[in-house]
Order: structure tokens, then sequence, then C-alpha cells
């Protein structure tokens, strides 16, 4: 007969090695999913060159649409507006194909027979469009710097873009798993995220042009709060419904 | 076919009562405004409104959440009403601050965060409808249209509080007086009396429109059961 004391022991050590067991069981389904989208992307680059090039075309559509003088196009807040129009357009592109092609091709299927928990697939899913949304932006802040003469390239600007990309691709992804079941896909995305992922693109917007402008960081740290907010709130609001959206 | 309740027909009596009363009280009982003049009067029926429109949000979410716990349809159905209705008072509450907007503010529009925030909500509403009826399964309908009005619902005071951070020259009638605001007024206790009254009035009006359209809502579901027996 093993002693009472041990035997709790034994108990604790055994629930603690359940838990890690499951802790590892989920980031491996996590990067599981994750290297799966970017090894199919890196594979086919269909996604990503889209993405790319259809923020060239804006930054283009941009200058003859909002066709300023040097001065004026350089000033910040027109700066920040443009980066997170084209930010927030290509990133609808982006999780529309990235949504359509699991349901299409039945990955989700597979995906959800597998006897992982649902939100290692969500939070996959979004890690993964979190990568493909940066690689864009890392391709198009330094075109936009070269273009318009301007140094976008400061540690709070990125810290902005981070945090922004984070919010926007969280809500994103799970709107985008509900929008993929509807018939008019494509055009119902950003008719779903657009009013919901307001508070990102306005925060993100004023702080970059807060950051741009050199304004002292506890005038700038307000938007940076509301960012960081908005990313825990709707990650932790999506990682609890994930579930109900993707059950059969 | 179910009877329509006593209590629903005593509770259109006594709302349509109500309003009645808070019409006469707007236009005879509430004082003249010093500034702004009768124009001020859309101010009763304004907040109560605005006021409305976030109730059916709330109402909406909330139906949502019990919606994905209990999967009962009924909720369902709760949370669709309450949408219609919110997307209605919504509406009302933007046309009406035009309307007292222009000849106080000079202008129809502006993009100052109440007006911002309004917009989003009846934006969001609409969206809700529009994910509803791209979806062909009833179920899944269900529960996407619960997903969304919590996720819509969390996103309107983050909304709200981001474009605060601005000044704004909206009034804050309730919250501290911004002096930069135009328009601002401070409530004598006849004006406050008569704007309870409207909120009062205009709860019992959602209550009464709610309640209407989850009948009809689960009418037509009968309907609906019913055809397809038929049909088969």
């Amino acid at each position: 007969m093993i002693p009472v004391a041990d035997q709790r022991a034994l108990e604790v050590g055994e629930r603690q090695a359940v838990r890690e067991n499951q802790l590892a069981g989920f980031l491996r389904a996590l990067s599981a999913v994750v290297w799966k989208d970017l090894s199919a992307e890196l594979r086919s680059r269909e996604l990503l060159s889209a993405m790319v090039v259809f923020a060239l075309l804006v930054i283009l559509v941009f200058n003859f649409a909002l066709d300023l003088d040097p001065a004026t196009r350089r000033q910040s807040n027109i700066t920040s507006g443009v980066l997170w129009v084209i930010f927030t357009f290509a990133g609808t592109l982006g999780l529309n194909r990235s949504m359509a092609v699991e349901k299409d091709r039945g990955c989700i299927d597979g995906l959800l027979l597998a006897p992982v928990d649902r939100s290692a697939i969500y939070f996959g899913k979004v890690l993964a469009n979190l990568i493909f949304m940066l690689v864009v932006e890392a391709i198009v802040l330094p075109v936009y710097s070269l273009l318009y003469n301007v140094n976008l390239f400061q540690a709070g600007l990125l810290l902005v873009t981070l945090l922004g990309s984070i919010g926007y691709v969280a809500v994103g992804t799970l709107l985008a798993t509900m929008a993929v079941h509807a018939r008019t896909r494509d055009v119902l995305l950003p008719i779903l995220l657009f009013p919901v992922v307001l508070p990102v693109v306005l925060s993100a917007v004023k702080g970059s042009t807060g950051f741009l402008d050199g304004l002292p960081l506890n005038e700038i740290r307000p938007w940076l709060n509301l960012l960081g907010a908005y990313d825990i709130i709707f990650l932790a609001v999506a990682f609890m419904v994930f579930d109900y959206v993707v059950e059969e | 076919m179910e009877a329509k309740p006593r209590l629903l027909t005593v509770l259109d009596y006594i709302t349509a009562a109500l309003f009645l009363i808070a019409v006469g009280l707007v236009f005879l009982y509430a004082p003249l405004e010093a500034v702004m003049g009768n124009v001020q009067r859309v101010f009763y029926f304004h907040v109560a409104a605005g006021w409305v429109g976030m109730l059916s949000f709330l109402v909406a979410a909330i139906a949502g959440v019990a919606y994905l716990l209990r999967g009962n349809r009924k909720w369902d159905t709760v949370g669709l009403s309450a949408v219609e209705i919110g997307i209605v008072f919504a509406f009302i509450n933007i046309v009406t601050g035009s309307i007292w907007a222009r000849p106080i503010w000079n202008t129809w529009w502006t993009w100052d965060p109440r007006l911002t925030t309004a917009t989003v909500m009846e934006l969001i509403y609409i969206a809700y409808l529009m994910l509803r009826q791209g979806i062909e399964d009833p179920d899944r309908r269900a529960r996407f249209g619960a997903v969304y009005a919590i996720v819509g619902f969390l996103s309107v005071p983050l909304t709200f509080y981001s474009a605060r951070l601005f000044r704004t020259i909206h009034p804050v009638v309730i919250g501290t007086n911004d002096p930069n605001a135009q328009g601002q007024f401070n409530m004598t206790p006849k004006m406050l009396q008569t704007f309870m009254f409207s909120l009062l009035t205009f709860t019992f009006i959602f209550a009464d429109l709610l309640w209407h359209r989850i009948r009809v809502g689960r009418l037509s579901e009968k309907v609906e059961q019913v055809r397809l027996k038929t049909l088969q």
C-alpha cells in the first residue's frame, strides 16, 4: 500500500503530465496547421503574389486618386491612411482565399476529423494568415518608402502595424470561416469585417501618424492600449466561439 | 394557430397611450430651449431611439449567447427580431440627429465619434441580415447569426471609445461637459422629466414590437413546417 501522501503526490504528478501532454498536443496541431499553409503557399505562391500585386496596384491607384503635391502627400496622416487602406483590402483578399481553399478542397473536414482541440485549428489559421499579411506589409512598406521618399522603418510604426495586423487577422479568420459558407462569399467578408475591425484601423492609423510625427510616447499610448485590448478581447472571443462556427 | 395573448393586446394599448402622452409632453410640457429653439425638441425622441437601438443590440447579443449555449431555436428568433427592430430605430436615431444637426451645426453630417459609432452599429446590423440571407441551412444560419451578433456587440464599445479619444462637437448631455461641444445645454427639471418619460415610452415600444416580431417569427416557422409536411 502506497502511503497517502505519496499517492497524492503521484496524482498531482499525473495531472501535471496530462496537462503538459495536452499543451504539447495543442502546439503540435497548431504548428502542423501553420506548416501546412506555409508549405502550400511556398509551392504555389498564388496567395502572396495576388496580395502583393494587389497592394502595389492600390498604391498606384492612390497616386492618381489623391493627386496631391509631394509635400502634402508626405504628411503623416495621409501616409498612415493610405497604408492602412492597402493593408485592409489586401488582407481581405488573403483571408478570403485562405479559407475558401480550405472549404473547397475539403481540408477543413480533414482538420475537424483530427483528434485535436478545435481552437488549435483556429490559432493555426490565425498565425498562418498573420504571416501572410506580415509578408505583404514587409514588401509594401519599403516600396512605399521608396516611392514617396518617407522613412517608414521606425520601431513604433512597425509595432503598430504588427498589433493592428494581429487584431485584423484574429477577427478576419473567424468571419472568413463563416463567410465562406454563403453564396456571396467574396463580397460578404468585407461587409462583415470592416464595421467590426474599425477600432483597429482607426487606432493603427492614429498610432502610425503619431509615430511618424514624432509625438511623445504617452500621447500615443492610448492607441497602443486600444490595439492591445482589441487583440486580446477578440482572440479570446474567437477562441471561445470557433467551435460553434465549424461544427457540422 | 396561436391566439394573440391578452397581455400583448394590453401592452399594445399601454404603449400607444404612453406614446401619445410623450408627444404631448415633448410639444406642450417641455420648455423652449434658450439657444436652439424648437428644433431641440427632436432630442427627446432622438436619444430614446438611440437607446432602443443599443438595447436591441444587447438583446441580440444575449440571445446569441443563449442560442450557442442551449441550441434552442427560439433564441435565434429573438436575436433576429431584436436586430430588425434595432435597424429601424438606429436609422431613426441617425435621421433625427441629422435633422437636429442641420440648423445647429450647419451641416447634415459630421464624422464625430458618436455619429461614427451609430453608423457602424447600423452597418453591423445590416451585415448581420446579409450574413443570414446567404446561408441556407437554418441551424448554421442561427449559429452564424449568434456569433456575429456577439462579435459585433463587443466591437461597438471599442469603436466608440477609440473615436472618443478625439475631442468631439457632439453634445455630451450625460457625462463630463466639454466646453468645445456646440449645441451643449443643461437640462432643466421639466426637460429631464420629458426625457425620462420618452426613454420609458420607447422602451415600451421596443418590448411591444419585439414581442410581436417574435410571435411572427414563431408563426412563420410553423407555417414552414406545415408546408414541408404537406409537400411530403
